[in-house]
């Protein structure tokens, strides 16, 4: 994944360029409203934004779904699964009938069934969903708050301070996180600070996500806070006696948003499919909370006598990883006033 | 769990028979099978009997083996395998059903010797048997073998270190240290070419069954090269290496003149070339036995899920498969210590309310397991089926007296408990899933908490502080035996004195004077059929405590081609014994 790595620099070059063409009739729009014209433009983008937006409804009211199609996403169908093969029998009053090649989809269970004991999959995805989307975006919000401020006040202070967060973000970037991560799930209990099963599996993953990840957004803001506080403005804020919070938070930082949000969007897959990493190797919250990345790894399994059971939570996740991937990538277009309009 | 793959026989044939109303009575001609064997068949009788010698006998294996040295292995594979070229002092009976649990000499002349207080055992050796280059076998041999396996920093370090455990040696420290390698090495004597004096610390009633490992084939010191001995290891059976091995090249095994069959009470020596083929995928392998290419899968494990799933289906194709027991008991440990589970009337009503059947779906129904009622597997002496204290045998809860029990232990509307779980193994997290529904029918609200099987055994469930902390009431486990007897499977699960700080595996923590002082006692005798009735009445002592909810006895799926000859499921191994095998393929 690119960053925007220029994208606000230009964008503070476009205005004073405008009014000395004299080119009055753009004076007036600000660099958001630019980007939301460009970006109603650009179809595939309002594409991915749209399904974001769906994904963000299902999973706000998944029980309301599962409450209409009937089936809650613990509830056992062990009665349609064959014992010897673990998979949907074609014929649940035929022991004899052969695995159902599509895993028993049908109007009743609208992605099928899972091996062993039956729970309804289309259930499970919706709630999934709910698990993998609020760890995404908690981790990526974890992630931008402290990659934001260390890389602006690196950034902006440069010197020692800009040597040791540097060298910090080095050291986060280059850590061996998967193992990190499996030594503490082992080393905190499941009650601590406060928060106990789930609460506190989410928390820690958010944390190991948010934790690690936030260097990728610090080094973006830092080389944009290097250019940003050469600039007149920031200047003038300083003869003015404007203090360094001032500057770093008034001034600089309402020019960082347009990356800092377009690099957000395209974290957020990133930090999807990191769940499901971490869901995979067992450190993920607990059995038998549906996740996507927990779904995935269990379907492993079975992949023989239910290949539906690998590809549905895959499909899920491809699909929801490539919209943000669309959004972002639109989002950052639009702001970026390099590209044609 | 101890790592090596080994149990006990076929007990569960009948009940898998019961699936199909076609899979042949487990007598003789059952089927449409190319050669008129039947389903199971190969678990309770020799299929193919045969004494023809000649052909290649084909073996591959879908990762590389573990080491071609039999003293640096921990896969049973290995130990069943290396038999062609390395004997041991005493080995397994080659003899299906429980006969195949009974110790033979090998290498010795006899059964060893012990002396009155159980310290002391003394083996000879068969004299005149040779090494492939026609040099003698003698006793120091032997007892370097146990050297380098056991002893020093620079022990081989794949295999147990049972020697280093029970000998009575404090100061030695390896044969790769000064010049002569075996000085102050003072726990084995070897006072002529033939004859080995064991010095144990303390008397140990399954000392025979440590004489049985591979460790104890001999090793001429001067052949030895450490761990890169396995590439050529010095036979003194019936095969030897043709040329020198390579990790994941293979492994081609030719006839060893020097080896006397009068000699030799287990080995057939049927093939002419035995060949063994590394890294093969494992849809491949299964592919390969099926169309008559290959003719054993070595690790044994049986079938992988995709072939399974094919050919359980086929009525047919059901006539090459056995379906034997693993070896593995998969249970939940009922913590003794967490409440409410302190009370054993809270225990009993978690053993009444939990349905067998839905722990046996996790493993694939009737072919995957069989229904527990006890803590030793079948085949294990002492075993005793018709204990089923909680009447689990049917498969389902009952729910009835669960709740009289919950009542008895004042928590007439359930309770709420954790149960841990290895969350990266499916089977178990299906498992521990329907458990969760069958407590909650009853009121009792059970938490799933899931660790990473890297850490579960050491830091999480095998840690009686952190289950103390988490209040892990519950965990979902599973235990093998490293030799079939009682004492090797239960002692360290279910013995007071084996709870440790970490790595425990009395999870249960079960500390109770009556058990411990059985446990204490059985060491000192002698008697088999005494040995196993002590064993039966520790494992009732347990089902009344409640501190093991019996799961699932695992089985094997395992497809047997029909150019495969003397085939039969050894209970020691939990594969085909090896040893006996033979091939029509000619190639």
């Amino acid at each position: 994944m690119t960053a925007p790595l220029d994208a606000p620099e230009s964008a503070q070059h476009a205005e004073p360029e405008a009014i000395a063409r004299g080119r009055r009739d753009t004076e007036s729009r600000s660099l958001t409203q630019i980007a939301w014209r460009r970006l109603r433009q650009d179809r595939v983008a309002l594409g991915g934004g749209a399904f974001v937006a769906l994904l963000i409804l299902v999973a706000v009211f998944a029980p309301l779904l599962t409450a209409w199609f009937g089936h809650p996403p613990n509830q056992f169908h062990q009665d349609l699964i064959d014992p010897a093969t673990q998979g949907v029998l074609k014929d649940p009053d035929d022991p004899w009938s052969g695995i159902d090649p599509t895993g028993g989809m049908s109007a009743e269970h609208l992605l099928g069934l899972e091996p062993v004991n039956g729970r309804d999959l289309f259930s499970r995805i919706v709630y999934g969903a709910r698990i993998s989307l609020l760890v995404a975006f908690l981790s990526t919000l974890l992630c931008v708050v402290i990659g934001t401020v260390l890389g602006i006040v690196a950034g902006y202070l440069g010197g020692w301070v800009d040597t040791v967060i540097s060298r910090a973000m080095d050291i986060f970037l280059a850590f061996p996180l998967l193992l990190f991560a499996i030594a503490l799930a082992g080393v905190i209990p499941d009650d601590a600070f406060g928060l106990s099963d789930n609460a506190l599996r989410i928390a820690v993953l958010v944390f190991i996500i948010g934790f690690f990840s936030w260097p990728y957004i610090g080094r973006i803001v830092r080389g944009q806070t290097l250019s940003l506080r050469e600039r007149e403005f920031v200047e003038a804020a300083r003869s003015m006696g404007a203090g360094t919070g001032y500057i770093l938070f008034r001034e600089i930082l309402p020019n960082l948003v347009a990356p800092i949000l377009v690099y957000a969007t395209l974290l957020i897959p990133t930090n999807i499919l990191f769940e499901a990493a971490l869901s995979f190797l067992g450190v993920g919250v607990n059995p038998p909370t549906p996740t996507w990345g927990g779904m995935l790894s269990e379907s492993l399994a079975y992949y023989t006598v239910a290949p539906h059971f690998v590809i549905i939570p895959g499909l899920a996740i491809f699909v929801t990883v490539l919209a943000f991937n669309l959004f972002g990538d639109g989002l950052r277009d639009a702001f970026d006033p390099r590209s044609s309009d | 769990m101890n790592k090596r793959v080994m149990g006990f026989a076929a007990f569960g044939a009948a009940a898998a028979l019961m699936l199909t109303a076609c899979g042949g009575d487990g007598g003789e001609g059952g089927g449409g099978g190319g050669n008129g064997a039947s389903f199971d068949q190969g678990s309770t009788e020799i299929v193919n009997p045969s004494d023809a010698t000649g052909g290649t006998l084909r073996y591959a294996i879908s990762s590389n083996m573990e080491s071609t040295d039999p003293g640096n292995t921990y896969y049973g594979y290995v130990w069943n395998f290396s038999r062609y070229y390395a004997r041991t002092l005493l080995t397994y009976a080659a003899a299906p059903g429980q006969a195949g649990t009974e110790l033979v000499p090998d290498l010795a002349a006899e059964m060893p010797e012990v002396n009155d207080d159980g310290t002391e055992w003394t083996v000879k050796l068969q004299e005149g048997l040779k090494y492939e280059d026609g040099s003698e076998i003698v006793a120091e041999d032997v007892k370097y073998a146990i050297a380098r396996s056991n002893f020093g920093d620079q022990a081989l370090p794949n295999g147990p270190k049972y020697f280093q455990q029970l000998l009575d040696e404090d100061d030695y420290d390896g044969p790769y240290g000064g010049d002569d390698p075996l000085e102050g090495f003072d726990a084995i004597e070897t006072p002529d070419d033939h004859t080995l004096v064991f010095h144990l610390k303390e008397p140990f009633a399954d000392f025979l069954y440590v004489l049985a490992q591979p460790q104890t084939a001999p090793v001429p010191a001067d052949a030895d090269k450490g761990e890169q001995y396995q590439s050529r290891v010095v036979s003194s059976g019936p095969y030897k290496f043709e040329d020198d091995y390579t990790p994941g090249n293979g492994l081609v095994l030719v006839r060893n003149e020097e080896w006397d069959p009068d000699t030799d009470p287990i080995r057939t020596a049927l093939p002419d070339r035995i060949t063994v083929e590394e890294g093969v995928d494992q849809n491949e392998i299964d592919q390969r036995l099926v169309n008559g290419e290959l003719d054993v899968d070595l690790a044994g494990t049986g079938l992988g899920p995709a072939m399974k799933g094919q050919l359980v289906g086929d009525e047919d194709a059901r006539n090459n498969l056995d379906n034997p027991t693993t070896g593995a008991h998969f249970y939940v440990n009922i913590n003794t210590k967490v409440e409410p589970l302190d009370n054993l009337a809270c225990r009993q009503a978690v053993q009444y309310a939990v349905g067998r059947e839905g722990i046996q779906r996790a493993y694939g129904g009737d072919l995957g397991g069989q229904i527990a009622t006890q803590v030793l597997p079948p085949d294990i002496p002492g075993a005793d089926p018709e204990l089923d204290l909680y009447e689990a045998a049917s498969g389902k809860p009952n729910a009835d007296k669960a709740k009289e029990k919950l009542e008895e232990c004042g928590h007439p509307d359930g309770f709420d408990v954790n149960i841990g779980v290895r969350s990266d193994r499916p089977a178990e997290v299906d498992a521990v899933e329907a458990i969760q529904q069958s407590l909650a029918e009853v009121g009792i609200n059970a938490q799933v908490k899931g660790y990473p099987s890297d850490t579960y055994t050491n830091t999480q469930a095998g840690s009686p502080d952190f289950v103390a902390e988490n209040k892990l009431g519950l965990t979902y486990y599973g235990w093998m035996a490293d030799w079939p007897s009682g004492y090797g499977y239960m002692s360290s699960i279910l013995d007071g004195d084996a709870i440790k700080e970490a790595g425990n595996s009395n999870i249960s923590e079960l500390d109770d004077p009556e058990i411990n002082k059985l446990f204490d006692e059985v060491i000192s005798v002698e008697d088999p059929e005494e040995q196993a009735r002590i064993y039966a009445e520790i494992d009732r002592l347990v089902m009344e405590n409640a501190a093991i909810l019996p799961g699932v006895f695992q089985k094997s799926v395992i497809y047997r081609p029909d150019n495969l000859t003397n085939v039969f499921f050894n209970p020691s191994w939990h594969m085909y014994d090896y040893m006996t095998l033979g091939t029509t393929e000619t190639e």
